[in-house]
């Protein structure tokens, strides 16, 4: 038997130049979701293979990557596919927002602020952002061309009307460059202004659903809402518990079975960051240990 | 304290390693072979090489242990091993009606030229286990004779003479065949592209399908027209020597379906075709693509779509199960920060729920 030997970041350059076209067709018209032969990968759809096609697409050697999964560089998904790219790439790898070129990342956005010749690589599972409102591909690629979006903002109505609210609280649809709406892949809301008018290319991947899309660097992206239904961001409030920064999206833990919780930082890069400029929260932390918890 | 939570990495490679140990399984017990896998599970075997779409025995056993008898595990293994092969060309098409018979029945007809040959098949056994098998036996020899020397046209052919089944779609030399592995797919889709994907979709997915349109939603009256296993031999067109050349031989099963006619006021009317193709002996796997095959032609034949093995959009999008598993699985990735949103979002709509409880009733809004 023939041990299979692989590319640098593991797809074949003809694969690399096809996604590439896609991309930089995706860049030429922000927010189309632009279609490519996605590949099968080594791990499973739906687990970021968009993202790693497209990250594998435009690594070079001297790239630096970060890889977070919910906010964190901890997270079983996040090392796994930092460990792919460290194994198949040998591309130095880092936790740091600030030292990345290339982040890929599930469901946030850092919460340092990006800087221009940075890539943002986003996961994506479902990239219509009207598909739960059309199942079929046939009609909502129709309605894109056309710029029909008025089903879209029924919905949003429909919310209000029976919440009160836009009940939407992530995967928040947005406008891009005001002419495709565009799912933000399932970031919370909080992210959404992020967006707009970034600095860093931001490019998005779904290898199951086989699109790429893109927001070219100083986009303008805006969250859809109504006048008097303006968009809000939603963050619990209260400081972070380990840092108390009361800027940052966070994540609820549940301490015991009594209710009690706590609230921290979501991206652990710059909750650290922070702890490490002497900012201290309710409870003091130690310095993170490998399988404290693990 | 709360320290957050971390050690992932060492994590994953403790559970790594744990299921190693776990699919090596009593360390007693002798471990199980690529050739015992080949041999005795062929037909898995086959399975995983026609959802894989990679006809190699040897990776695809290797798989089926590696996954640990997980067929769709074992399949998701050599499509993303088969992701990273270069292509060389396209071989010729195979012939078919060319092919060295192993079994070979028809439902259409008592005899046909050939004959009905019922070769190795578990119809017509009786499905009791049998203690035998247990440990040790040793099988009869199978019985042989000389082979025939008799042609076995395809039964679709023979009733093609007479114009009752309507032809064979020939291919057009100048279109090369779509593959849906290299470029995205898109809809209204092409039978080419249809057949491809149901040659790599989900035996269950398909046979659930072909069941239903049997029931009744999107019924059009199969026959088995003709159902046959055997080797075709593989030729590639080499331009360096500009013939094709045999490559080799590779077990196919193939299934015809012959279905209600159609007509109109300027074609008589006709039988349709529904067609199944799958690698090794894959009897069930190439009925059902045959089924779905035609009702998924409904729009070509001028049929209401109204169910959904008639849905191409629905039946394509669903299909696999490799990028199916991958999505229904993924939920067990984290969603901590989606789930938080949505937390923030219920409790405020429920404190907003409780304060208009507690306060007196109001007006009507005005819509």
């Amino acid at each position: 038997m023939n041990a299979p030997a692989y590319n640098f970041a593991y797809l074949d350059e003809q694969t690399k130049r096809m996604i590439r076209r896609a991309i930089l067709k995706a860049i030429a018209i922000p927010g189309y979701q632009v279609p490519f032969a996605s590949r099968e990968m080594p791990m499973p759809y739906g687990w970021g293979t968009g993202g790693v096609q497209v990250t594998a697409a435009i690594l070079g050697p001297s790239d630096v990557l970060k890889v977070i999964d919910q906010g964190s560089d901890d997270t079983t998904n996040a090392i796994s596919i930092r460990k792919f790219f460290a194994k198949t790439a040998g591309v130095e790898t880092t936790t740091s927002t600030a030292d990345a070129t290339v982040i890929q990342t599930r469901h946030r956005i850092p919460e340092a602020p990006l800087h221009a010749g940075q890539v943002l690589v986003y996961q994506v599972p479902i990239p219509e952002p009207l598909r739960f409102l059309e199942p079929r591909e046939t009609e909502t690629r129709r309605m894109h061309a056309l710029g029909e979006y008025g089903l879209m903002h029924v919905k949003l109505y429909e919310d209000i009307a029976r919440f009160g609210h836009i009940a939407t609280s992530y995967a928040y649809p947005v406008k891009v460059n005001a002419r495709y709406v565009m799912d933000p892949s399932p970031t919370p809301k909080f992210d959404n202004p992020k967006m707009d008018n970034c600095p860093a290319l931001q490019l998005f991947g779904a290898g199951r659903e086989k699109r790429i899309y893109a927001i070219p660097p100083y986009t303008r992206v805006v969250s859809l809402d109504f006048e008097d239904h303006p968009f809000t961001r939603y963050r619990f409030d209260a400081p972070c518990a380990l840092c108390a920064a009361d800027d940052s999206y966070l994540d609820e833990i549940i301490t015991d079975d009594q209710g009690s919780r706590m609230f921290v930082c979501s991206d652990t890069d710059y909750c650290e960051g922070r702890q490490a400029q002497g900012h201290r929260g309710t409870e003091s932390a130690a310095p993170h240990k490998e399988g404290a918890h693990g | 304290m709360y320290v957050a939570v971390k050690g992932g990495e060492r994590a994953i490679e403790n559970a790594h390693r744990l299921l190693a140990h776990e699919r090596r399984g009593d360390r007693d017990v002798a471990e199980v072979s690529l050739a015992q896998i080949s041999e005795q599970l062929s037909l898995a075997v086959d399975r995983v090489m026609s959802e894989g779409s990679l006809y190699d025995r040897e990776l695809a056993s290797l798989a089926i242990k590696q996954a640990r008898g997980d067929m769709i595990e074992a399949i998701f293994l050599v499509r993303a091993f088969r992701a990273t092969l270069p292509r060389f060309g396209a071989t010729e098409p195979v012939d078919t009606g060319r092919m060295a018979v192993r079994r070979r029945i028809s439902s259409t007809f008592k005899d046909i030229p050939g004959g009905q040959i019922l070769g190795p098949t578990f119809d017509y056994t009786h499905r009791l286990l049998d203690p035998q098998l247990a440990e040790g036996h040793v099988p009869e020899p199978p019985a042989t004779a000389e082979a025939s020397p008799a042609a076995m046209p395809r039964v679709t052919d023979i009733l093609g003479r007479d114009g009752l089944i309507e032809p064979s779609p020939q291919a057009d030399v100048d279109t090369p065949v779509g593959d849906l592995t290299r470029e995205p797919l898109s809809f209204p889709a092409d039978r080419d592209l249809r057949l491809q994907n149901l040659a790599r979709a989900d035996e269950g997915f398909l046979l659930a399908l072909g069941y239903s349109s049997q029931r009744g939603y999107g019924r059009n009256h199969p026959f088995a027209g003709e159902i046959r296993f055997g080797e075709v031999e593989v030729e590639f067109f080499a331009e360096d020597v500009g013939f094709a050349v045999p490559l080799g031989a590779i077990t196919l099963t193939e299934c015809q379906m012959v279905n209600q006619f159609k007509g109109s006021a300027t074609e008589a009317p006709c039988f349709t075709r529904g067609y199944g193709l799958a690698f090794g002996q894959s009897e069930r796997k190439t009925m059902s693509m045959a089924l779905v095959d035609r009702t998924l032609r409904a729009r070509e034949l001028g049929e209401e779509v109204v169910a959904p093995s008639q849905d191409e959009e629905f039946v394509m999008s669903h299909s696999d199960n490799v990028q199916a598993t991958g999505f229904v699985e993924h939920l067990k990735l984290p969603h901590y920060v989606d789930f938080q949103s949505e937390l923030g979002l219920l409790r405020k709509l429920r404190r907003e729920f409780e304060a208009a409880d507690a306060s007196p009733p109001m007006q009507e809004a005005a819509e």
